[in-house]
């Protein structure tokens, strides 16, 4: 059997073992364990199999390219998708510390799994309608998790998510329709030679239709509204992982459909919506005075960063955003952990009921430096090289009022951070909460699974500065093939 | 034929769109079941000659035989509009039950944050922003 399918079918039987296991929590949870690392596995055997041997492909039910369902594993997807599984591995680990599966119905594990599933298959799809599929697999999961428990709060914030994002998903079947009544195809590999027979005016239009759809999946400017105000009331385990991935799946569906089909007409469009989502972003979060707040906020501005890479749309700018949604999906899960750690230990992420913490849970203080600097970019942090080398493109490439905005908003996103360090770690709390106001009080230990899943993240964000040349230049090949459309059509059809 | 049922997915996308915009519950899961149906009604229109059969004749010929394609794709995506309006009816009604009211609620955090920019620009005064209603439009 082809590597291709594994990271998809894996999880999706695992949810179904969890589901017939669901009287037991405890083997639910060692269940989804070895799920998810068998998942793990199979995406970095997948990774070395394509690093060596080229596109990976699979016709599902032997019908052959243009027609049936293809998968299609390249060198970009693949990163992606190991990178994807191991902060979707720890996120578990955390999320058994943290005991959000004891929340209601036994459904934690097995939703957990559908949504590995549906990242993992919307990495490895070869066809838009699939990709359509793979989201819904994806959201309907993320739906679950986000309104888990059902409490007010949470139903009214998911209610924004589910709408816009069904919203969204009706625009990309439409926009998927009217694709295949132009070209008679929904396959990628085969649009890439069918675009070039039509007017250059439908495919621009058909392509900026697909982007409108993705930049609302990756929350970038205008249509960012729904995520701050959605993603911080729902577990943290969970808004943890969507953090970490659903934007970064939305970003890798545009950088899919540029290179398809070729769009460097909107160019210009997507370096203008790049500039003002890095800085709209990091304003918001500066605006903000709860830890889950700001770093939402903080999604939107890094994303910024990623399209950025991608609009100057050469290969150091493909290479960059490559190297960037790498280094962002640990780091930015891995905040997110941390911000769960002080929830966690004190029972608030409300910066003015916060302080000291530096004395109280230094270990708390430690993780939380490693990805704050990361994200803002100091070196020798992961941040450094991704930011690096998404300036240095955009200088080659002389698109300096972009560069400008991106250095701007790296001065806020330091600023923010340490807005949080300020209020969380030192200092003295405005109102306490019960926990900081007792005098003689010890030190503060969280759960000991949460504060290690956070160190295994820690640990994964200094994958990027630990082999910075390596993964770079596995990033330069990713981007190479990324540009190279005939060869993915060659690897693709018969 | 095609032209009217343009016109339908056309109709169908701005009475759904209409009903998004509103702020009760129920209008907007009726809107995005517009919306959805008028999806799938594009993936119908574009699959050939409205009355033409999807399969081919009994002695093998193609002429005059709707794709078949846009058919299956169009069936996967009722069931998944099916599932994800349901989902959305829950949703809809666990809301009722928690604030016995059709409304979609405004997002408290937000409405604080904006009332103290208010209160910076000398709108509001202080004890206000503590007895801030997020129920009252502003």
């Amino acid at each position: 059997m082809s590597l291709v399918v594994l990271p998809i079918i894996i999880p999706i039987l695992g949810a179904g073992a969890t589901l017939v296991v669901s009287r037991s929590v405890r083997l639910q949870r060692s269940v989804g364990f070895l799920v998810l690392l068998a998942t793990l596995g199979a995406s970095i055997a997948l990774l070395v199999e394509v690093e060596a041997n080229g596109i990976a492909t699979i016709d599902l039910g032997g019908w052959p390219a243009p027609i049936g369902i293809t998968l299609v594993a390249d060198l970009a997807a693949t990163m992606f998708l190991v990178i994807s599984m191991a902060v979707i591995l720890l996120v578990h680990v955390y999320s058994i510390g943290q005991r959000c599966d004891l929340d209601g119905p036994a459904i934690f594990h097995p939703v957990y799994l559908v949504l590995a599933a549906g990242v993992g298959m919307s990495f490895l799809t070869g066809d838009f309608f699939n990709l359509f599929v793979a989201f819904e697999v994806m959201l309907l999961a993320s739906y679950v998790l986000i309104t888990l428990g059902a409490g007010r709060e949470r139903v009214r914030a998911g209610m924004t998510y589910v709408v816009i994002n069904l919203l969204a998903s009706t625009m990309l079947l439409a926009a998927v329709g009217l694709v295949y009544g132009a070209t008679g195809t929904v396959n990628m590999a085969d649009l890439v030679t069918k675009f070039e027979a039509l007017p250059e005016s439908s495919r621009i239009g058909f392509g900026v239709l697909l982007l409108a759809v993705f930049a609302i999946k990756s929350a970038i400017f205008p249509f960012f509204f729904w995520l701050p105000d959605s993603y911080p009331t729902a577990p943290i385990s969970v808004t943890a992982v969507f953090a970490g991935l659903l934007t970064k799946v939305g970003i890798y569906t545009m950088i899919r459909t540029t290179t398809i089909l070729d769009l460097d007409e909107v160019q210009p469009l997507l370096l203008a919506a790049a500039g003002v989502t890095m800085v709209i972003g990091v304003i918001g979060a500066v605006a903000q005075a709860d830890i889950k707040r700001i770093l939402s906020f903080h999604i939107i501005s890094q994303v910024g960063y990623m399209l950025m890479g991608l609009a100057i749309y050469t290969v150091a700018g493909l290479a960059g955003a490559v190297l960037y949604v790498v280094h962002q999906i640990p780091v930015k899960t891995a905040l997110f952990l941390v911000g769960g750690l002080v929830e966690e230990t004190t029972g608030t992420a409300a910066l003015h009921r916060l302080g000291g913490l530096i004395r109280r849970a230094p270990v708390i203080a430690a993780l939380f430096a490693i990805p704050a600097l990361g994200v803002a970019g100091l070196p020798p942090f992961s941040g450094f090289l991704a930011k690096l080398s998404v300036v240095q493109a955009g200088l080659a490439a002389e698109e300096y009022a972009v560069v400008a905005a991106s250095l701007f908003a790296s001065l806020l996103t330091l600023f923010s951070m340490s807005k949080i360090w300020v209020g969380v770690f030192w200092g003295e709390p405005d109102e306490p909460t019960p926990v900081l106001a007792d005098p003689d009080g010890g030190t503060l230990r969280p759960p000991r699974l949460m504060v290690w899943a956070t160190v295994g993240m820690c640990a994964l964000t200094l994958i990027v500065p630990v082999f910075g040349m390596q993964v770079y230049d596995l990033s330069e090949r990713a981007a190479v093939q990324l540009l190279d459309r005939a060869g993915y059509a060659e690897a693709v059809l018969p | 034929m095609s032209l009217l049922l343009a016109t339908l997915v056309a109709w169908l996308f701005t009475m759904g769109t209409y009903l998004l915009l509103q702020r009760t519950l129920t209008r907007i899961v009726l809107g995005l079941g517009l919306l959805s149906h008028g999806a799938v009604l594009l993936l119908q229109t574009v699959g050939g000659r409205a009355g033409d059969p999807a399969i081919v004749d009994s002695d093998g010929g193609v002429d005059g035989i709707a794709a078949p394609l846009p058919q299956a794709l169009a069936l996967t995506a009722i069931v998944i509009s099916f599932g994800a309006t349901s989902f959305l009816l829950a949703m809809a009604y666990r809301s009722w039950l928690g604030t016995s009211d059709d409304q979609v609620q405004d997002d408290l955090e937000d409405r604080r944050i904006a009332a103290e920019v208010a209160d910076l620009e000398g709108h509001y005064d202080r004890d206000r922003v503590d007895e801030f209603d997020p129920e009252v439009p502003t």
